[in-house]
């Protein structure tokens, strides 16, 4: 799990890569709210968002399958819109032979393909976007700073962390360990509280050094370019391209 | 005799709220351009002395002073830059998500942005050998190279005085040889809190022995180390095989 956070990002010189973070957030954002006021019944409609993404993600030169294999996030949402035709009440329909209700496998559809939109969305600024960059965009588009700095101190210390707990597994490991049965739930339990313990005292340390940095309450800002006119048109094409798709849609329905 | 010393620590006492007391009265004087090693076995307050340096633990009995500058409220925020500490651990200092960034966090905190921040930041890293890291983020570094980025975080502050905590711990031979040459070319007061013996040896032509909470004793390296009596009675304990009278001579 170390490995994996270490290495979000996919090196790339395209021009979705090269894209200020905060224009390409906001394209994001902007994407997301256009396909989720979509409505429900315009099947045709996602289709041809999902085009749009295919698009992007081509241009982005992403590996399909990287996309394909992030996308896994997505499993318990995807379990969830699954039961829902099967527990919901109304009209029953017949659908690939089994007979479900009529209102819970459109929701099904819905969570399913506005959730997915968005999720490959959001997969796509994550890879061509280094989380250092991220960070300066929200700063620039004046989330609370406090977020941020929230946000700052997750990224650089999720890998701490979790090298530290790797370590902890291999020393219980080492001396014979292997959870097993549910009993065993303690030791991990006791494993996550020493974690916590640490990590808490680690923060008292850093606060230590920060303070003897002059640090008097607030981050400074980070530098950052600014985006040009030409990055926002750019940018854009992606959400007004969708918008374009949602009034069609709405004008269909 | 004129000069102020850069850093003047006299009578001072500091008790843990828990009533754990961990300095009984310590004096010590250092003139600027100085190197002096901190010897002491663990517990006996080298910590404690440090955090005080800087104003982070105050309250005791007792004054320091940096650059004639006493250390108080109202004062702190310069003796935050005159004091720059290096801590053990790089991960609790670089916290950034680069170390460009890391570097400029303190440098903007006095103030200071655009092409100033630039440079200094760049004239830090170069300090260290780190320039061409700068865009790094910091977990992606060795643990030699964290240790140097650390160091240059409070170069970049432009420091009356550099206070390193235990600044060999945790590196290589080769780390270590490279962070030494690094530190005697610093033209800035040093003060090291170590038991690395045979570094201080090499860094440091003076010495002071911190024991349960008293300077103990406080004179040219390679005597201290040589005295046996002195060092055994407060738990200092060379190498195998280290005779500090026939090592290399002090740089």
């Amino acid at each position: 799990m170390v490995a994996g956070h270490s290495h979000v990002g996919v090196h790339g010189h395209s021009v979705v890569h090269r894209l200020p973070a905060q224009v390409k957030i906001v394209a994001l954002v902007a994407f997301v709210f256009t396909v989720v006021l979509t409505p429900r019944e315009e099947f045709w409609a996602f289709f041809v968002y999902a085009a749009l993404l295919a698009v992007v993600v081509a241009i982005a030169g992403l590996p399909p399958r990287l996309v394909l294999r992030r996308m896994v996030v997505e499993v318990p949402f995807l379990v969830f819109a699954l039961l829902l035709p099967f527990v919901s009440q109304g009209p029953q329909v017949e659908f690939l032979g089994l007979t479900v209700s009529e209102s819970g496998l459109l929701a099904a559809w819905n969570l399913l393909a506005k959730g997915t939109l968005g999720v490959v969305a959001a997969i796509i600024l994550a890879a061509t976007t280094p989380s250092r960059d991220l960070l300066v965009g929200l700063q620039r588009l004046h989330l609370p700073r406090l977020l941020v700095e929230i946000a700052t101190f997750m990224v650089r210390y999720l890998e701490v962390v979790g090298a530290e707990m790797h370590r902890m597994r291999i020393a219980r490991e080492s001396r014979g360990f292997h959870a097993s049965n549910l009993g065993h739930l303690r030791v991990v339990a006791q494993s996550a509280g020493a974690l916590f313990i640490r990590s808490y005292e680690r923060g008292e340390r850093v606060h230590l050094a920060m303070l003897s940095r002059g640090y008097t309450g607030s981050l400074p800002m980070m530098d950052a370019r600014s985006a040009t006119a030409s990055a926002w048109a750019t940018a854009a094409v992606l959400p007004f391209a969708a918008l374009i798709t949602a009034t069609a849609a709405w004008i269909a329905s | 005799m004129t000069e102020t010393p850069s850093l003047e620590v006299s009578g001072l006492a500091f008790a843990y709220p828990d009533g754990h007391q961990a300095l009984f009265g310590v004096d010590l004087s250092v003139a600027k351009g100085e190197r002096v090693a901190v010897l002491g076995p663990n517990g006996a307050g080298k910590t404690t002395l440090v955090l005080h340096l800087n104003g982070i633990l105050a309250g005791g009995v007792g004054e320091v002073r940096v650059a004639g500058l006493g250390v108080g409220k109202d004062t702190m925020r310069e003796v935050r830059r005159r004091v720059g500490i290096v801590f053990q651990d790089p991960d609790d200092q670089l916290f950034m998500p680069s170390v460009r960034d890391d570097v400029a966090f303190g440098p903007a905190n006095l103030g200071l942005s655009g092409d100033a921040l630039d440079t200094r930041v760049m004239a830090a890293l170069e300090q260290v050998g780190m320039a061409e890291f700068a865009d790094r983020p910091p977990h992606h570094l060795s643990f030699g190279q964290r240790r140097r980025v650390a160091v240059a975080t409070v170069l970049a502050m432009e420091p009356e005085i550099l206070v390193l905590d235990e600044p060999s711990s945790n590196l290589d031979p080769a780390s270590r040889r490279e962070l030494a040459e690094i530190l005697v070319e610093l033209d800035v007061t040093t003060l090291m809190v170590t038991h690395d013996l045979p570094y201080a040896l090499e860094l440091c032509p003076r010495a002071v022995i911190l024991s349960e909470g008293v300077i103990v004793a406080d004179g040219p390296t390679r005597e201290i180390l040589c005295d046996d009596a002195l060092m055994r009675a407060h738990r200092l304990e060379l190498p195998f095989g280290f005779d500090p009278s026939a090592a290399g001579r002090v740089r």
